[in-house]
């Protein structure tokens, strides 16, 4: 029996340890195959937890694993998503460790224009759903940008077409955020200056831009990959400055697009779209100054004339004042003779009545009324003393006419005639009485006549018991006690001894 | 007419103001006295437009990045 590490004598076959031969495999596998690119479908995908990736790639019939080591995923331009046809480029290795050959895959790009296609559109139709492309979400453009922030490659044609067209328009300050335009770098760099822009102070060392620019030139599908990135779009989509997207030309459509605030087809149109021509509002603030000044003389000229028009259509002062004119001379001339007419007759009237006011007068009819006073006043006491005296003797007469004898007289007659009818009065009443006291005395015998107490007399006799009048023997033979009434009073009969003589009857019989 | 200081504004309020004073004036609706208040405001609205197309100064500048991509400053550009 041979062992395996004796020589066989005579045999060439090579001998290896596991470890001996993995490192071979390893080194042929790297040595033949080195550098590949190869094609096929993303198909699982992980991301380890470490950084490092791990992905397949597979065909109808073949799976082969990749990795990409964390330090490595950066530069891989793009992620692998699970379906996802790509080119994934790099280096095949072996690992002895797992007996296992895979590529080291450092680039991975999408493989063909309609894969690149299919995902774009997977992508818009994400984003749509998100409501990042309703029209509401779009901010107006401001009108004159002092700032306008440009997120662009600092070489090449875009940003100096872009800067010669705001020259020729309306010369700004113009801010460059310099990016990476194409390539792996392109998404992040683009979505970081976008959100750079936006964190920006208004009017600071760096002043925040009133809009924002983001422009390409234009570029196959794939330069232009990078803005069709979804950190692109998101970036684009959150940011408070108004964009304008301008990548590639007018018939290329990347995602940002969708979600800038206005599409312009080239850089050169985003710099029109961006500010106005300066000499044109000049020209038209200049017209607004002649326009105003126009008007207002205008305005003054028309109301001149409807001044004038009017003042003609008013009448001559003269006119107003001519008729009251004439009134106030007719009635100043009559003023004056009118006074000296009124005057005159006044005075007339005052001589009249003066002429009959001389004291003379007034003293002869004082003297008049004086006089009569004196006579009236020398009656007035004998006058007075006639009708007193005229009073006294009227008095004394009626004193005379009244005598207190008469009266007495009077009421003596009136007394006797008193006396005379009580007494006939008197006479009247005693007789009544007699009369009827009579008549009673005579009832009363015929009542004592009709009573049944005369039948007592004659040997009847009433019983009662109880109270009640006992007619029947029955009656008597259940009473307690029975009271017989006689002509001469009543008699008791029974009453408590009455029970005891009902029991004795029985006793007595028993004896017999 | 807005509260808003003339000198406060931008160049597109105070156009779009302008428009609105040369609108009344040439409508020609207004009082005398109004017209002229408005004739004044028409005026200072027009120098306000006139300063903001005078600042019409270009001025370019790259923002330059650190390693992190982070901004750090401005250099000017005067080549392109």
């Amino acid at each position: 029996m041979d062992l395996l590490d004796d020589p066989v004598p005579g045999s060439n076959t090579p001998e290896f340890s596991v470890s001996e031969i993995a490192g071979r495999v390893k080194k042929l596998i790297e040595g033949e195959l080195g550098w590949v690119r190869i094609k096929g479908e993303v198909g699982r995908v992980v991301l380890a937890r470490s950084g490092h990736l791990y992905f397949d790639l597979k065909d109808e019939r073949n799976v082969l694993s990749c990795m990409t080591w964390k330090g490595q995923v950066p530069e891989l331009g793009t992620m692998p998503e699970e379906g996802m046809e790509v080119v994934a480029e790099g280096r095949m290795t072996a690992s002895g460790f797992q007996s296992k050959f895979s590529l080291n895959a450092q680039r991975i790009a999408i493989a063909g224009e309609g894969a690149l296609m299919a995902l774009l559109e997977k992508r818009k139709k994400a984003l749509a759903a998100e409501g990042l492309f309703d029209a509401e979400r779009k901010k107006p453009l401001p009108y004159l940008p002092e700032v306008i922030g440009v997120v662009t490659s600092p070489q090449g044609a875009v940003i100096r077409d872009i800067l010669h067209r705001l020259r020729d328009r309306f010369p700004r300050k113009v801010l460059i955020w310099p990016v990476a335009v194409q390539g792996a770098a392109c998404a992040p760099e683009v979505a970081r200056a976008i959100e750079g822009f936006n964190v920006m102070t208004p009017g600071g060392a760096m002043p925040r831009p009133d809009l924002l620019i983001v422009a390409r030139g234009g570029g196959s599908v794939e330069d232009l990959w990078g803005f069709n990135e979804e950190v692109v779009a998101r970036a684009a989509a959150a940011s408070d400055i108004p964009l304008i997207s301008a990548v590639g030309h007018e018939t290329d459509t990347t995602l940002i697009d969708f979600v800038s605030d206005q599409r312009a087809p080239t850089p050169t149109a985003a710099a029109e779209i961006a500010v106005p021509v300066r000499h044109e509002l000049a020209a038209w603030v200049e017209q607004a100054g002649g326009r105003m000044a126009a008007s207002l003389s205008t305005s003054l000229v028309r109301r001149t004339q409807r001044l004038r028009d009017l003042a003609r259509a008013l009448p001559r002062p003269d006119a107003l004042v001519e008729g009251p004119r004439q009134r106030l001379d007719v009635l100043g001339d009559r003023l004056g003779p009118a006074l000296i007419a009124g005057v005159q007759r006044r005075r007339v009237r005052l001589s009249d009545v003066s002429g009959t006011l001389r004291p003379a007068v007034l003293t002869r009819q004082m003297r008049s009324e004086q006089q009569r006073l004196n006579t009236m006043s020398d009656r007035l006491a004998p006058a007075l003393a006639r009708i007193a005296a005229r009073r006294r003797e009227q008095l004394e007469a009626r004193v005379a006419r009244f005598a207190p004898r008469l009266l007495i007289q009077d009421t003596d007659q009136a007394r006797a005639r008193f006396d005379a009818v009580r007494g006939r009065l008197q006479a009247i009443g005693t007789h009544q009485i007699e009369q009827l006291r009579a008549r009673l005395d005579a009832m009363d015998r015929l009542r004592e006549t009709l009573s049944y107490k005369a039948t007592l007399a004659r040997g009847y006799a009433v019983v009662r018991g109880g109270g009640e009048i006992v007619t029947t023997r029955a009656a008597a033979e259940t009473a307690t006690a029975l009271e017989i009434e006689f002509a001469d009073g009543r008699l008791k009969l029974g009453g408590t001894t009455q029970p005891k003589a009902k029991s004795k009857p029985p006793e007595q019989g028993s004896l017999f | 007419m807005t509260d808003r200081p003339v000198d406060e504004m931008s160049f597109e309020e105070a156009m779009a103001e302008l428009e609105q004073v040369l609108g009344q004036l040439e409508r020609g609706d207004v009082a005398l006295d109004a017209s002229i208040t408005l004739y004044e405001r028409g005026a200072a609205l027009k120098a306000r437009c006139e300063t903001k197309l005078k600042e019409a100064e270009e001025k370019v500048a790259a923002i330059t990045l650190d390693g992190d991509g982070n901004p750090t400053g401005l250099k000017p550009v005067s080549d392109l």
